[in-house]
């Protein structure tokens, strides 16, 4: 009972609407839905935890949209989950690593996400986001700890073909970060003016 | 008629579509593709400004970005006003409304014009000379003209309602200028396959191409070339081909700032597209192909309107069907004029040239302009102009070798078309930090050493001839994608070479003329060479002593003619004289563009918790708290400030509060070395505190000094809950992981942030415990089994927390620590079932209060970076066991513990109604002789609702040796008296913490 009140009900501080705009640039803008994150802290990794890979290179995403893992520096890793599992998956994550120097802290009240799609939604992070997003620096399955204009954020492209961003942010700045990426949206001009690259 | 200078044919402007706007008031027409130049010259005006300093009438100089005079004020509607636009570079577009600037009553009748007449006096150094005595004057009498005086344009006073944009954008090639340099580069380099960029600063792509009438590129017109050219770039999609984009900034590791003009040249900007765009680009190589300028001659009335620049004159003819004058006079030292002058010629004007040079130092342009059926009088000189707001005629004379002038001759006219030779624009490579180095063939400063991963092509490097500057360019392109391709074109030959000239010969009287090297700043040779005389010998002296290249336009036109001069008269070589630094912006840039987005809510990101919802419906004021917005004070209707506080700091001591402490920074720190990590941290012993119990712990820097301080739970044997300010969270994790890596990689700890994982619902006052108490399940709230400085693991209406029995009144109080999305509710339901208690939202400014009646200090108010524990009276936390922590060290520096430290104390009033100003300084007699000797200063000051009376904290020198004794304090109206007291107001023992 206790769990589940603390894994429904969650009051997100941005509304899930997306913006109509987004159709018309090409970029898509969405809040996400309440989910389940957890920082990882270990030094000395097993090749897995709760069934997610902890070898994989630093920047880089494991698991899927359900469940994701991403690597963000030599020991540090955040890992997404969908709400119904994420105490499960946690439990699972903290059972493999018992023996070994840890820390599995809960930040999914920490963390917002917002997610960026559509063909051009490279030109909306670039609007304050100072990496190389092209195909070569940033392909698919990359993640990073970045900036957004003034906000720090953590940057992640899913799998597949279309550009399907995830910006995680803390709670308090989803409100700065949302406001700058509807800006980005709208300052970036009809589709098709300048080619993505 | 209309546009009685537009030539009946020729020209890139689109003639089926007629355009319209006003310059002072009055009807502009035009064509689509028309510059406001172009247009105005269309229409036989010339005459667009006043100068700066001599309120001379001035014309339209150039047909580019280097304008120096024709300077407008452009309103494109409300908030939309904008001074200082080069006409020649503003897109005409229906709907503008241009005016001219720098006169008054009007343009053609300017009071202002007597400072021609009075030139004498405004000699180089005027100011400086001028208004050094008497002192006094300063302030009060001359600064306040000069500022008057000075600048060039009205600031527009409303807000600027535009959208700007920033766009972040990597690339392996960007190649600045899309002249024929440029674009054979960015060919080159798009070829490869690799991600390509090219900016260009006009509204078409081209450069000097877009005005290439009479020339072939590989057998085809040279527009056709372009318009091939052009549609390969566009047709490959690793390019981005930007038009209307000035690079202006080329900073470090290849770091380059553009800005797009967007919509300013369409009547209707529709949608959401911005303004103008700031681009950042970082490029892996760059091509500097950004073309040169023309120098003008230096000759007595050489700033009349009607006389522009020879290329310049090309320009009008060709690009746009414009003629500058029915009866064109060339003066040159060199041979591109001629191309103009055959292209006027060509276009069916009256033309005539003379130039310097003599005839055998000519090349076949002289024949070929002859051949034409133009006068050309080789080996004249130009002795000065006629006419007052148009020129009228050229005064010209034979030079002889011996520099001597022959008989005057006068060449009726109505424009002229001058050119002294060509500078490389070599703006960008000196800002990369390149070194220029002097090339005396070319009479010019070119790219030499580069600092950064780029080259120059083109004219920007001192190549004029077309094949030639194609061949460089596509090997710049090519060689910058890493490729060895090479490419030879062909190209009808260019008319190059020139004759340096730094003032043309003259026999008037050097000192009596006026001939203007710097044409916005109104800068005369003479005024360089008075400047020379009186020991300025470097050009940056030379330069900000006459002003000279520090207009907007940077001296583009005047840099090498000032130079010249100055090396002349102090009988050295150029190089000797050195060139002035090029520093950003290339052309001036919009404050919008730099600022782009950052403004209003996006300025800076307002933090807000997730009480704050609840706080504005409860009529809250907020205030700033580093980038938090904290609710304030709570008043109900009718109560100002002071009431508010009073009431919400009596609920407190007397029933509950309820106050949103959300933003205290929390870090969980975490690993078997935990407790050891901690107790190097801070000044407190951790190694025996119990898992459930709370400490208040106090950090210090490495110079003793304290950094922060704040309560931390230990949770479990290893993991720490640890709390710091509002302001210090991210400088008290970054100070602590800075530990972790650099000093203690061997502790095996981890810190993670939960500032925001975590809200925190402060429940203070003895009515506490019964508010919560029916929600909380899973603890013990007796004070048994929950005493003070404790925390306890449970839930609050089902959702799980960490509660800690902390206090910052001294009040018995909790602090729900609840996950941040559930917070609301649970703020709510503790809300509800205190009603029937009376419980009270307070703000940060009763919790101020609160504290201070305790004399509990707030690091940053009571501490400000110099101050030791000591000094505050918490020496006692200090755990005298420890072997170290960081900053221990430094508690037995001399200075340290030395006697005389300022210490806190409290203060009281004589009366007790005077609430004493924070910052205020402490005296022990006032009639000591000034400067007296300060004590210290008033920390922190409040009415304090429970004392009934003001209540004050403040660091005193060798304060708590003074307790009783009465001290001065300053007030705007003088000195009041205190005494000095125990900085704890209320409740010394503290038996209501612990109820």
């Amino acid at each position: 009972m206790l769990e589940a009140r603390y894994r429904t009900a969650r009051a997100l501080p941005l509304a899930r609407t997306a913006l109509p705009e987004g159709q018309r640039s090409g970029i898509l803008i969405q809040p996400a839905v309440a989910e389940g994150r957890f920082s990882l802290r270990v030094r000395d990794p097993a090749a897995a935890a709760g069934g997610l890979p902890l070898d994989r290179p630093i920047n880089t995403l494991a698991g899927d949209d359900r469940c994701w893992i991403a690597r963000l520096g030599p020991d540090e890793w955040l890992i997404g989950t969908a709400e119904a599992e994420a105490d499960h998956r946690a439990a699972a994550v903290a059972a493999d690593l018992a023996g070994r120097a840890h820390a599995l802290v809960d930040v999914s009240h920490r963390n917002v996400g917002i997610d960026v799609s559509g063909a051009r939604a490279a030109v909306a992070l670039n609007a304050g986001c100072p990496l190389d997003l092209g195909e070569a620096a940033f392909p698919a399955g990359s993640a990073t700890r970045t900036l957004l204009g003034k906000a720090e954020i953590v940057l992640i492209r899913r799998p597949g073909d279309a550009p399907r961003y995830r910006v995680e942010c803390w709670r308090s700045f989803a409100t700065y970060v949302h406001g700058f990426l509807t800006e980005a949206a709208l300052g970036a001009g009809p589709e098709g003016r300048v080619r993505p690259q | 008629m209309a546009q009685p200078f537009r030539l009946s044919r020729g020209g890139r402007i689109d003639r089926t579509r007629p355009i319209r706007f006003t310059f002072n008031g009055r009807d502009v027409h035009g064509f689509q593709g028309d510059t406001v130049a172009s247009a105005l010259l269309a229409e036989g005006r010339h005459l667009v400004g006043r100068s700066f300093k001599y309120h001379r009438p001035r014309g339209i100089l150039s047909h580019g970005s280097d304008e120096p005079s024709a300077l407008l004020s452009v309103d494109r509607g409300p908030g939309r006003i904008d001074p200082n636009n080069r006409a020649s570079v503003v897109e005409a577009r229906d709907g503008l409304k241009t005016r001219s600037q720098n006169h008054w009553p009007s343009l053609e009748h300017d009071i202002g014009a007597v400072n021609d007449l009075l030139s004498p006096v405004f000699v180089a150094g005027f100011y400086y000379k001028t208004f050094m005595w008497p002192r006094k004057f300063w302030d009060k009498v001359y600064e306040p003209f000069i500022r008057a005086a000075a600048g060039l344009g009205k600031a527009p006073t409303e807000a600027d309602p535009d959208r700007y944009a920033n766009r972040h954008a990597h690339c392996d090639v960007l190649v600045v200028g899309a002249g024929p340099a440029g674009l054979a580069a960015a060919l080159a380099a798009a070829r490869t396959g690799k991600r390509v960029i090219l900016a260009d600063e006009q509204a078409e792509p081209g450069g000097a191409l877009l005005h290439e009438t009479r020339a072939e590129i590989d057998g085809r017109p040279a527009s056709d070339w372009l318009a091939a050219t052009l549609a390969d770039l566009d047709a490959r999609e690793n390019v981005i081909l930007l038009s209307r984009t000035t690079v202006f900034g080329y900073y470090n590791h290849n770091h380059v700032a553009m800005a797009e003009r967007v919509t300013d040249h369409l009547p209707n900007a529709s949608g959401t597209a911005p303004r103008e765009r700031l681009w950042q680009v970082r490029a892996a190589e760059v091509v500097l192909a950004g073309g040169s300028h023309e120098r003008p001659l230096v000759f007595a009335d050489n700033d009349r309107p009607g006389i522009l620049l020879a290329e310049s004159v090309r320009v009008f003819v060709n690009r746009y069907g414009v003629a500058p004058g029915r009866r064109i006079v060339f003066a040159t030292s060199g041979a591109s004029a001629y191309t103009a002058a055959l292209d006027a010629k060509a276009a069916g004007l009256h033309v005539a040239l003379v130039d310097l040079r003599p005839e055998a130092d000519c090349g076949p342009e002289l024949r070929q302009l002859r051949a034409a059926g133009v006068e050309v009088l080789t080996g004249h000189t130009v002795i000065g102009s006629k006419g007052a707001k148009r020129v009228t005629g050229l005064l010209v004379a034979p030079v002889g070798s011996d520099g001597r002038c022959g008989g005057h001759r006068l060449l009726p006219c109505d424009c002229v078309g001058m050119s002294g030779g060509w500078t490389p624009a070599v703006h960008l490579f000196s800002q990369s930090r390149g070194k220029l180095v002097y090339d005396a063939e070319l009479d010019a400063f070119v790219p030499g050493t580069s600092a950064q991963a780029e080259r120059s092509a083109g004219s920007a490097k001192g190549t004029y001839d077309l094949a030639a500057c194609l061949g460089e360019g596509y090997a710049a392109g090519a060689a910058a994608a890493g490729s060895a391709e090479r490419r030879a074109f062909t190209a009808t030959p260019t008319a190059t070479g020139f004759l340096p000239v730094r003032a043309m010969p003259t026999d008037a009287n050097p000192t009596k003329i006026r001939a203007f090297v710097d044409f916005q700043n109104d800068v005369t040779a003479k005024d360089i060479k008075l400047a020379v005389r009186e020991g300025f010998h470097s050009i940056e002296h030379v330069k900000r002593y006459t002003t000279t290249g520090m207009a907007t336009d940077q001296g583009k036109t005047s840099n090498m003619n000032a130079l010249g001069i100055v090396a002349g008269q102090l009988d050295k070589a150029l190089p000797g004289v050195g060139t002035t630094t090029f520093r950003p912006p290339y052309t001036p840039v919009t404050f919008g563009a730099l600022v782009g987005p950052a403004r209003h809510a996006l300025f800076d990101p307002i933090r807000t918790t997730p009480i704050h919802g609840w706080a504005e419906a409860h009529g809250a004021l907020f205030e700033n708290v580093a980038l938090w917005r904290r609710a304030w004070y709570f008043p109900k209707p009718g109560e100002d400030m002071h009431a508010a506080v009073a009431r919400e700091c009596a609920a407190v001591r007397e029933g509950v509060g309820i106050f949103d402490a959300s933003t205290l920074g929390k870090i969980e720190i975490v690993g078997p070395d935990a407790a050891e990590f901690m107790n190097r941290l801070y000044i407190n012993p951790w190694l025996k505190l119990e898992p459930g119990r709370c400490r208040y712990g106090l950090m210090l820097k490495e110079d003793g000094y304290i950094l922060d301080d704040g309560v931390v739970a230990r949770v479990a044997p290893d993991c720490f809950h640890v709390t710091t300010t509002t302001g210090g969270a991210a400088r008290v994790l970054a100070h602590m992981e800075d530990y972790l890596q650099t000093e203690w990689p061997d502790l095996q700890v981890f810190l993670t942030s939960t500032t925001e994982q975590w809200a925190v619902i402060a429940l203070q006052g003895p009515k506490a415990r019964a508010v919560i108490a029916p929600l909380v399940e899973g603890i013990d709230l007796s004070p048994e089994a929950f005493p003070h400085m404790a925390m306890r693991t449970g839930t609050i209406c089902g959702v799980p927390i960490r509660l800690f029995r902390v206090s910052f009144t001294g009040e018995l109080g909790f602090e729900i620590n609840v996950p941040a999305d559930q917070a609301r509710a649970v703020w709510e339901a503790v809300y509800a079932a205190g009603e029937p208690y009376g419980i009270t939202p307070y703000g940060t400014e009763t919790m101020h209060v609160l504290r201070a009646e305790k004399g509990y200090i707030i690091v940053g108010q009571e501490t400000d970076g110099t101050v030791t524990p000591d000094d505050v009276g918490l020496a006692g936390m200090i755990a005298k066991a420890k072997k170290d922590f960081v900053g221990k060290r430094s508690l037995s520096r001399p200075d340290v513990v030395a006697a005389g430290r300022k210490q806190l104390v409290g203060l009281v009033t004589e009366d007790p109604k005077r609430v004493l100003d924070e910052g205020a300084q402490i005296v022990a007699d006032t009639d000591q002789p000034i400067p007296m000797t300060m004590l210290g200063h008033v920390t922190s000051s409040y009415w304090s609702p429970n004392c009934g009376r003001s209540i004050a904290m403040a660091l005193v020198a060798d304060g708590r040796a003074l307790q009783g004794s009465t001290l001065h304090v300053t007030t705007p109206e003088g000195f009041i008296s205190v005494t000095v007291v125990d900085p704890v107001f209320l409740d010394p023992k503290g038996e209501r913490i612990n109820a």
